[in-house]
């Protein structure tokens, strides 16, 4: 399988604690790959490292690769605005632009400079809210502020924004955790359906979600990639005695 | 056990003291009605230096028509002319030109330090800041004499004569350097800390995961100040800004040095000014020889302090509006 | 995804980047301007007499002296100005934290301090000229004392104010947990653990204290003798300044400068020695 991301001898520490030791992973195109361990591991930090959001952190030294189709996202001669234009973020919490419902939507494509017609700014944020599974809800009130949606609606406008700017990977850091039932369904949902499209990786705690969501699985611990594979494989068959613990519930 | 988490800012009830405690929560209870006492003393304080102004100058309010004492053009007490235009326009001239040059690069400062500077950085300027701050008025006001008012009259009065003849305000009519240009110079300097920091302020209450909603889209950091951060704290840069305007229009000894106070109404940047501050200081204490001067110059002083109020409040409010909005 | 750097966004970025830079480097550079002056002037008159001495007879118009008068009044002015301020806000400051907290009260006092912090001197020295002028009392010392005690007041609570919010909100549970009421809680918990702040906010507020001309010129007016006591006027450092500057003798005028040069030194000792202190200070406190 053609993998997408591939991350090479990527070290990470804050400060002096090193969190993230040697980490090397293959991501497959057009899967979604759930990441997983226990608290305090690294996944986060993982996860930040391929859309150079780790940067943003005081204190933060990077060595190692993050190669996205063969190049390396860490060379100096690379745009970080281009990379992250390219891998999207789904947050834990969802992140509502202070602007309009219309406006959260066509907030990167205009920033990019995506469109020129307003008429065509219009049908792409409707392309996207549908895209997103809101458009039902909100098409009648494109122009309320967006912090007037429900939590669950606002991770579903924070994913309309983000595929606007056309990703080709989607990267969620538990983007479910801070929803409802139905709404983190609604978006695991979306993200079934967008794996044809889009490459996917996933950081969850909840060990059914992972089940239903991965095509791959990158168990970590303690800063290292304990085990990875197809998720039959990880999850039917553990090579690792602590990738078993862990999903035992040990943990 | 452990009171949960906000309970103590409430107030003393919801705590059943223990019997052996009694003694001490009856002192506790005297001490909250003392100290409760101190608390409106900023209050009245506020209202007793408003209403000391007011009686004072009643003399003159009551007596002189209030237009012709705001509008009038001639202040010759000797005369029993109180006219106080001329120095209540060089007050809003100056103000207004140390302001405007002092907001845009403040502006940047600010958003350099909360947005762009790292921590080394922004230990480096702190100190220039808070030294900037302590310095005294009268050390700005001999840094404009000897710097600043050679600096307008040598080279930029020159120039601007030379380069706009026929832009009104920018006409040079006077031969020396004592302007409201180095007025406003010298207030830009001296209120450069308070905007920077207030400004600063208020850019650390939006909360990060706005700047990396918009980051993590692919905008440059610039592309989130101007669209995301900007319009959100606009309020609290405005109320920053008014806040800079409202100590800028009382500052006294440091503006009165490099002025010219000449009591005229200004047209031009490069004329002398004669502030309302400068009026108070340079004929206080002067001026019991004179039915109703006394009176004036406190009405003079009511004025200036009824603005500032005014300006105060406003700015005061909308901050802590913006520094208690809660993020969601 | 290489980098094009003559992409708009990119270019903006830089510029903006640059003017920040610019800017950082105007208010910097303004600073030292300022402190490159008041040295280069003042310097080559500050001599021990400067500061040993009090005015001779034909003083402004160049003869011999010094501002001893000057530094010791401002010294009496603020010291004074600075205590009664403290024995005003630090109650204050603890009853903000302590019985008001975030409450509509407590904004509303605050709201109040920053609105008093606000006024400028010129009007609290009217006021308080006012006042005396009613009550019959010449300028003296007590006066100019009174009256910075309001100018710094409202400073110096607030300054107090933020740092005992700051406290971790931990170690008074712990202590209220303990069975201590608000008020050991104000004194045995929040000020020992508070003290460098409060240090520095004293010291801050005694900065501001000390360099103000605008409230002192009418309250302590201005003599050539050192202070003697609280009824007599007494002299003060910017007025000193200001005066010799009025003058048209450039002898007296250099004196003025090398008196703005012992102002700023006062004030810069004062600024760099409450953060020396409270660096050193709070080593010993939990954070
Ligand atoms: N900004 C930071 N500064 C210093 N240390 C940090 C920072 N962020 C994370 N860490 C440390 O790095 C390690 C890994 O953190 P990370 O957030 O990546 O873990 P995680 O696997 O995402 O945990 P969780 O499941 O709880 O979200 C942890 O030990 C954490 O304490
Ligand atoms: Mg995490």
């Amino acid at each position: 399988m053609e993998s997408h991301i591939q991350v090479k001898d990527l070290k990470v520490s804050y400060g002096k604690q090193e969190v993230l030791k040697n980490v090397n992973l293959e991501i497959p195109r057009n899967r979604i790959t759930v990441i997983m361990g226990p608290s305090g591991c690294g996944k986060t930090t993982l996860l930040m490292t391929m859309n150079r959001f780790l940067e943003l952190n005081e204190g933060v030294t990077i060595a190692g690769q993050v190669l996205v189709d063969g190049h390396n996202i860490y060379s100096p001669d690379v745009d970080v605005t281009e990379v992250r234009k390219r891998v999207g973020l789904l947050a834990q919490r969802p992140t509502p632009l202070p602007m309009s419902i219309f406006d959260n939507v066509s907030y990167g494509m205009y920033i990019h400079q995506m469109r020129k017609e307003t008429i065509e700014y219009k049908q792409a944020v409707r392309h996207y809210l549908e895209l997103a599974g809101l458009w039902d809800e909100v098409g009648k009130r494109l122009h309320d502020p967006a912090t007037a949606l429900s939590i669950g609606q606002q991770q579903r406008l924070c994913l309309a924004r983000g595929l606007a700017v056309e990703p080709e990977i989607i990267l969620g850091d538990e983007p479910t955790s801070a929803l409802d039932p139905v709404s983190s369904a609604h978006i695991e949902h979306k993200l079934l359906e967008l794996k044809e499209k889009y490459t996917t990786v996933v950081v969850t705690h909840t060990l059914r979600q992972a089940k239903r969501l991965a095509d791959h699985v990158v168990f970590m611990y303690l800063g290292e990639v304990v085990e990875q594979g197809p998720a039959a494989e990880v999850f039917g068959n553990p090579r690792e005695e602590r990738t078993k613990q862990y999903l035992q519930g040990l943990f | 056990m452990i009171p949960p988490i906000g309970s103590s800012t409430t107030g003393a009830t919801g705590w059943q003291p223990q019997p052996v405690a009694l003694a001490r929560a009856k002192s506790n209870e005297r001490a909250r009605k003392i100290f409760l006492g101190f608390t409106a003393l900023p209050v009245v304080l506020i209202l007793l230096v408003t209403l000391g102004l007011l009686i004072r100058s009643w003399p003159i309010l009551s007596t002189y028509p209030l237009q012709d004492l705001l509008f009038g053009e001639v202040w010759k007490p000797s005369k029993m002319l109180f006219g106080l235009l001329p120095f209540i326009t060089g007050t809003v001239w100056i103000t207004a030109v140390g302001v405007l040059i002092s907001v845009p690069p403040c502006l940047l400062v600010a958003i350099y330090l909360s947005e762009y500077a790292h921590d080394s950085t922004r230990s480096f300027i702190r100190p220039i800041l808070d030294l900037l701050a302590a310095i005294p008025s009268v050390v700005f006001g001999v840094w404009g004499l000897v710097t600043i008012v050679p600096f307008v009259e040598s080279t930029v009065m020159p120039f601007a004569k030379a380069a706009f003849p026929y832009i009104p305000f920018l006409k040079v009519d006077q031969p020396t350097g004592f302007s409201v240009l180095s007025g406003g110079l010298v207030l830009a300097v001296m209120i450069a800390p308070l905007l920077i920091s207030v400004v600063y302020e208020v850019l650390l209450t939006v909360p990060n995961d706005l700047r990396r909603a918009s980051l993590a889209i692919g905008a440059t950091q610039w592309e989130t100040i101007r669209r995301v951060l900007i319009p959100q704290v606009l309020p609290g840069i405005i109320a920053a800004v008014v806040l800079g305007a409202s100590r800028a229009l009382g500052e006294t000894i440091a503006v009165l040095m490099v002025v010219g106070n000449v009591p005229q109404i200004p047209t031009s940047i490069f004329d002398a000014a004669y502030p309302l501050p400068a009026l108070i200081a340079n004929n206080y204490g002067e001026m019991m020889s004179i039915p109703l001067y006394d009176s004036a110059l406190l009405g003079a002083a009511l004025i200036l302090l009824i603005i500032i109020l005014i300006f105060n409040v406003l700015s005061v409010i909308v901050l802590q509006r913006v520094k208690q909005r809660k993020w969601e | 995804m290489i980098k094009n750097f003559w992409k708009r966004k990119h270019i903006v970025e830089l510029f903006v980047k640059l003017v920040m830079m610019f800017s950082i480097a105007l208010v910097g550079g303004s600073l030292l301007l300022i402190l490159a002056t008041v040295v280069a002037r003042g310097l080559p008159a500050l001599t021990w007499e400067m500061v040993s001495q009090t005015p001779k007879g034909g003083f402004y118009m160049g003869k011999g002296g010094g501002v001893l008068n000057a530094i010791l009044g401002s010294l009496y002015l603020a010291g004074g100005g600075t205590a009664l301020a403290l024995a005003l806000s630090l109650p204050m400051a603890l009853v903000l934290k302590t019985y008001l907290g975030d409450s509509k009260a407590g904004s509303l006092v605050r709201l109040s301090l920053d609105v008093l912090w606000g006024i400028p001197t010129i009007v609290y020295g009217a006021f308080g000229f006012a006042v005396m002028i009613l009550l019959g009392m010449r300028s003296s010392l007590l006066a100019g004392i009174l009256i910075l005690s309001l100018v710094e007041l409202p400073i110096m609570t607030r300054a107090m104010d933020e740092v005992i919010r700051r406290m971790p909100k931990g170690l008074e549970h712990a202590a209220l947990a303990l069975g201590s009421t608000k008020l050991e809680v104000a004194t045995k918990v929040v000020v020992p653990q508070m003290l460098p702040g409060i240090i520095t906010a004293i010291l801050l507020a005694f900065g501001r204290g000390i360099g103000d001309a605008a409230s002192v010129l009418f309250t302590a007016g201005y003599t050539d003798r050192l202070p003697s006591s609280l009824m007599s006027p007494t002299a003060s450092l910017p007025l000193a300044v200001f005066f010799q500057l009025s003058t048209p003798y450039p002898a007296v005028r250099e004196r003025g400068y090398a008196s703005a040069l012992i102002l700023t030194i006062v004030v810069l000792v004062v600024s760099f020695g409450s953060r020396a202190l409270s660096a050193k200070l709070s080593k010993y406190t939990v954070k």
